[in-house]
C-alpha cells in the first residue's frame, strides 16, 4: 500500500521491486530486493512464533504457546481431514506453506510494506512446488497406478476418452489456478484499497464543500480493509487446503 | 478518431466488460450463502460441521470474481 505522491491514481506502483541491499556476484544482480526482505521477515516471524511457542517449560501455556498449539491443531486437523492419516508426513510442508502465505499476506497490510504474495512469480513457484511434489510422490508410491487418477471409476467406456482428456487438462491446469487465485486476490485487494485511498486524497484536495465527502471513501477503505483481512486469512487457508487435496491425490490415487 | 484514441476507448470498454464478471461471482456467492442458509435452517445442528466447507466454497467462488476484477484493473492501470 504505497502512498500517493499526487492525486493521480497509480495503484500498480506499490508492486514495483527495488533493491534494498545491492549485491553483484560475477556480473549477476543478486541484490536483496524488498520482496526478498519481506520473505525473510515472514520466515523469521514464523520461526520465532513456533520456536518460542514450542519452548514449553511452564505447565500453564502462555499466549504464544497457546497460539502455536492452536496453529498446530488447526493445520493437523486440515491435513488429516483432507489427506488422511498417511498425509501427516506432509504436515511440515503444509504448515510451512500455510504460514509463509499467511504471514506474507498479513505483512502486506502495514503501510509502506511489500506484499510478497501479490507477485505471480512467488505464488507460481509455490504452486509448482506442490504440483511437482504430487507427481513425484504419486509415481514413487504407486508407479503407473498413479495414472488411475485420470480414469474415474464407473464411467461408461464410450465417453471414457473424453473424460480422461478432461481429467488430464484439469490436472495440468491446477498449478495455474492454484497460483493465480492467491496472486489475483492479493493484487486486486491491494489495488482496490489503493484506489479508494486515492479517492480520499483527491477529495481532500478539492474545495471545502466537497472535502466533507472524503469521509465516504474513507469509510469504504475501512470496510475493505476488514474484508481484505478475511481474504488474507482465507486465501492462505484455501492455498493450504488445496495443497492437502492435491497431496491426497498423490497418496490415494483412484479415489 | 485517431487510432490511439480508439485504443484508449477500447481499453476502458474492455475494463467495463471485464467488470461484468464480478456480478457473475456475486450470483455465485449469493447462491452459496442462500443454499447454506436454506440447509442450515432445516438442520441447524449440522451448521458447525459444514462451516469450513462454506468458507472454502466462498473463497473459491469469490476468487473468480477477483479474476474478472484483476483483468479490469490490468486494463485500466497496466496496459
Amino acid at each position: 500500500m504505497a502512498t500517493e505522491s499526487g492525486p493521480a491514481i497509480d495503484p500498480i506502483h506499490q508492486f514495483a521491486l527495488h533493491p534494498v541491499v545491492s549485491i553483484l556476484v560475477a556480473g549477476h544482480d543478486v541484490s536483496l530486493t524488498n520482496s526478498g526482505l519481506f520473505m525473510l521477515l515472514a520466515v523469521a516471524l514464523t520461526c520465532l512464533l513456533v520456536a518460542i511457542g514450542a519452548r514449553g517449560g511452564s505447565g500453564v501455556p502462555g499466549r504464544l504457546q497457546a497460539m502455536a498449539e492452536m496453529s498446530y491443531e488447526f493445520i493437523a486437523g486440515m491435513v488429516r481431514s483432507a489427506a488422511g492419516e498417511t498425509g501427516m508426513r506432509f504436515f511440515p510442508f503444509v504448515f510451512a506453506i500455510f504460514f509463509f502465505v499467511l504471514v506474507t499476506n498479513l505483512l502486506g497490510f502495514f503501510p509502506y510494506t511489500f506484499s510478497v504474495t501479490s507477485q505471480i512469480i512467488i505464488t507460481a513457484a509455490l504452486a509448482l512446488m506442490v504440483f511437482l511434489t504430487v507427481i513425484v510422490i504419486g509415481i514413487k508410491e504407486h508407479g503407473l497406478h498413479f495414472f488411475k487418477l485420470f480414469v474415474p471409476p464407473g464411467v461408461p467406456i464410450y465417453i471414457l476418452p473424453l473424460v480422461v482428456a478432461i481429467e488430464i487438462i484439469s490436472f495440468l491446469s491446477r498449478p495455474v489456478s492454484h497460483s493465480v487465485r492467491l496472486f489475483a486476490n492479493m493484487l486486486a485487494g491491494h489495488i482496490t484499497l489503493n484506489v479508494f485511498g486515492a479517492f480520499v486524497v483527491m477529495l481532500l484536495g478539492a474545495t471545502a464543500a466537497i472535502k466533507a465527502l472524503a469521509v465516504l471513501p474513507f469509510l469504504m477503505t475501512i470496510g475493505l480493509e476488514a474484508l481484505e483481512l478475511l481474504v488474507a486469512f482465507l486465501q492462505a487457508y484455501v492455498f493450504a487446503m488445496l495443497t492437502c487435496m492435491y497431496l491426497n491425490d498423490a497418496l490415494h490415487p483412484g479415489h | 478518431m485517431e487510432p490511439h484514441e480508439l485504443a484508449i476507448a477500447a481499453k476502458y470498454v474492455g475494463a467495463g466488460l471485464a467488470a461484468i464478471g464480478t456480478g457473475a461471482a456475486g450470483i455465485g456467492v449469493g447462491t452459496l450463502f442462500g443454499q447454506f442458509l436454506n440447509g442450515a435452517l432445516r438442520n441447524p445442528s449440522a451448521v458447525e460441521g459444514q462451516f469450513g466447507r462454506l468458507i472454502f466454497g466462498f473463497a473459491v467462488t469469490e476468487a473468480l470474481g477477483i479474476f474478472a476484477l484483476l483483468i479490469a484493473f490490468l486494463l485500466l492501470f497496466a496496459v
